[in-house]
């Protein structure tokens, strides 16, 4: 290294003060939010690399396909098998964003505390509200928003192809526009992704979240093991199971609450059922309960020093 | 007004005090060094100024009470830790973009032009840069927060000397300016002991000595006294003596020059030697915080 290089840096010293700028509590916010986005590149390179993936699987697929477009026109009850590909996609990429959801909770309040830098972002004028809201934005509104865009382009890319490829066949495509769902299909997907994957799976994040800002280490441990301890001693000592039911309901329950049991997201043919969905009183105590693991993390932020 | 004001300030851990009814006042304008040996609550002290953690007693920051105002108060100051808190991930322009959004104070231009005469380059990664240049960059931001007050935690811990010169050659060439006030920890005090204006020494989370740098140097004087004069200099009840070269070096708190200038060459001592002197009796005389 030169001598140079090494100098810190030098200018004259102007007495004058900087004309603070005006910072709104929404661009501190935003700002935030960026800043998570600039940690955990997961957050867009995973669904990003699913849907890659899911498409090369279609395209491998698409060797089938007029044979299967002009089994479907033969026989109408086939047409359910284009959808397929679609289906399969869409829930390729949502499990993904899924798992990211997790481990980015899980995360999120320990990093921080773990390299030290929280020391550096309290050296900041952004409250532990902030950051802990624009934190939880991410599983709550930025990853479930993103999948659904990605699942919307890469239905309508397949969509595409699947088009030309029946077109250079002498097929015509339009039963795949008509019969399947891009439309209606994208809003029952935005539906069950606001609904489940949002509003039903809250307390879920909270939960992480929490254990993510109280723990020292090892918050998958903390996350997962306390709760299955307290639901083997609820099992042994009241020979009940109120917790583990509780849990199972929260992490499959939803889809049965939103609706039909058994039927895909994608189908067109579902019945969406909000009435009983937000009449459910588990909703409503899981978003208290969310609320509360909330504040718990914004608390022991603003307490917590360094791991 | 006063830039910080803590009267009777107390934290503990458990049956630890860190800190046990701390008392001291910085006006503005003052570059301060907080001196004391490890454990004796340097850390926590400047945690409760920063809003980091919860006290008991009273603690005003530039008017504000740190722990129920920190967002509003760190608008206003500043701190380095250390040299090692920016985050590992974080790209340099990701670094600016993000402080350039969140602080109202903060100058974009005035920080690039700092790290245009580093080797930093802007898609660098802080995993990729070296200590100094962390260091660097770290001082680049802070320096371009116009802040009112700049604390800073063991700022140089781990740095070659030329680059600890040349932070504390920035700070007061490009930053101090008489209307900022600065407050500093380190164990390499000989190095700040002309970037100060203000002494403290902390000690079992008390402030056991605390002096402008003129009092200093009008109060205690130090004397390498001829060994023929040794026990007479000694009946002046010097509060510490140390053998160098055969020579025994006095060290006197507040006593007139000339009355010692005849048993050997008068200096001002250094904090260093202050500190050995003020922290090393109380340890020989017995620890557990008295004085």
């Amino acid at each position: 290294m030169n001598p140079d290089a090494r100098s810190v840096p030098q200018s004259s010293a102007d007495g004058m003060r900087v004309e603070s700028r005006t910072v709104t509590l929404a661009q501190t916010f935003y700002w935030c939010v960026r800043r998570e986005l600039f940690e955990h590149r997961s957050i867009y390179i995973a669904p990003a690399a699913a849907a890659g993936v899911a498409l090369f699987g279609f395209l491998l697929s698409t060797v089938h396909l007029p044979a299967q477009m002009r089994a479907a026109i033969a026989d109408p009850a086939r047409m359910k098998s284009l959808s397929v590909p679609f289906e399969y996609a869409a829930a390729a990429i949502m499990m993904v964003a899924m798992v990211v959801q997790l481990f980015y909770c899980l995360d999120s309040l320990q990093s921080e505390r773990r390299d030290r830098s929280i020391l550096f972002w309290k050296s900041l004028p952004v409250s532990d509200v902030t950051t802990v809201l624009a934190k939880a934005t991410i599983p709550f509104a930025i990853l479930p928003l993103l999948s659904f865009g990605v699942v919307v382009v890469v239905g309508f890319v397949m969509l595409l192809v699947s088009s030309l490829i029946l077109a250079a066949n002498g097929l015509s495509a339009a039963p795949l526009w008509t019969q399947l769902y891009l439309v209606r299909g994208s809003w029952l997907l935005l539906y069950h992704l606001i609904t489940v994957h949002v509003l039903w799976y809250a307390p879920i994040y909270g939960w992480l979240m929490f254990v993510s800002a109280w723990s020292r280490r090892a918050a998958l441990l903390w996350a997962v093991l306390p709760p299955l301890g307290v639901g083997f001693l609820e099992r042994i000592v009241f020979g009940t199971s109120h917790l583990g039911a509780m849990v199972l309901d929260r992490v499959g329950g939803g889809m049965a609450t939103v609706q039909p049991a058994g039927t895909m997201p994608m189908n067109p043919m579902t019945h969406v059922t909000p009435g009983s969905f937000f009449s459910d009183p588990g909703l409503w105590i899981g978003w208290l309960i969310t609320a509360g693991f909330l504040a718990a993390a914004i608390r022991i932020r603003r307490n917590r020093e360094p791991i | 007004m006063a830039c910080i004001e803590a009267r009777g300030v107390r934290k503990t851990y458990g049956a630890t005090k860190a800190l046990d009814g701390m008392d001291l006042r910085v006006e503005e304008g003052r570059i301060l060094g907080l001196i004391g040996p490890n454990g004796a609550g340097k850390t926590t002290a400047l945690n409760a100024i920063l809003g980091l953690m919860p006290y008991e007693g009273e603690l005003r920051v530039l008017g504000r009470n740190p722990w129920t105002e920190r967002e509003l108060l760190m608008r206003d100051v500043s701190f380095i830790a250390d040299v090692a808190v920016l985050p590992r991930w974080i790209r340099v322009w990701q670094l600016l973009d993000y402080v350039e959004g969140v602080h109202p104070r903060f100058d974009r231009a005035k920080a690039e032009a700092f790290l245009a005469k580093t080797t930093i380059t802007r898609t660098s990664k802080v995993r990729e840069l070296s200590k100094g240049m962390v260091a660097q960059l770290h001082l680049a931001v802070v320096m371009a927060i116009d802040a009112r007050l700049l604390v800073l935690d063991e700022p140089t811990l781990g740095l070659d000397i030329l680059y600890r010169k040349q932070f504390y050659d920035s700070l007061l060439n490009d930053y101090f300016d008489r209307s900022r006030t600065i407050v500093v920890t380190t164990h390499q005090v000989e190095e700040i002991q002309d970037v100060l204006t203000d002494l403290m020494f902390i000690r079992a989370g008390k402030i056991v000595l605390s002096c402008s740098m003129d009092e200093f140097a009008a109060r205690y004087a130090e004397v390498l006294v001829r060994p023929e004069q040794a026990a007479a200099a000694r009946a002046l009840k010097p509060i510490h003596e140390r053998q160098m070269f055969g020579q025994s070096i006095l060290l006197f708190d507040g006593i007139e020059r000339k009355r010692v200038a005849e048993f050997g060459e008068v200096r001002t001592p250094s904090i260093a030697d202050l500190f050995v002197a003020v922290m090393g009796s109380a340890t020989a005389a017995g620890q557990g915080g008295a004085r």
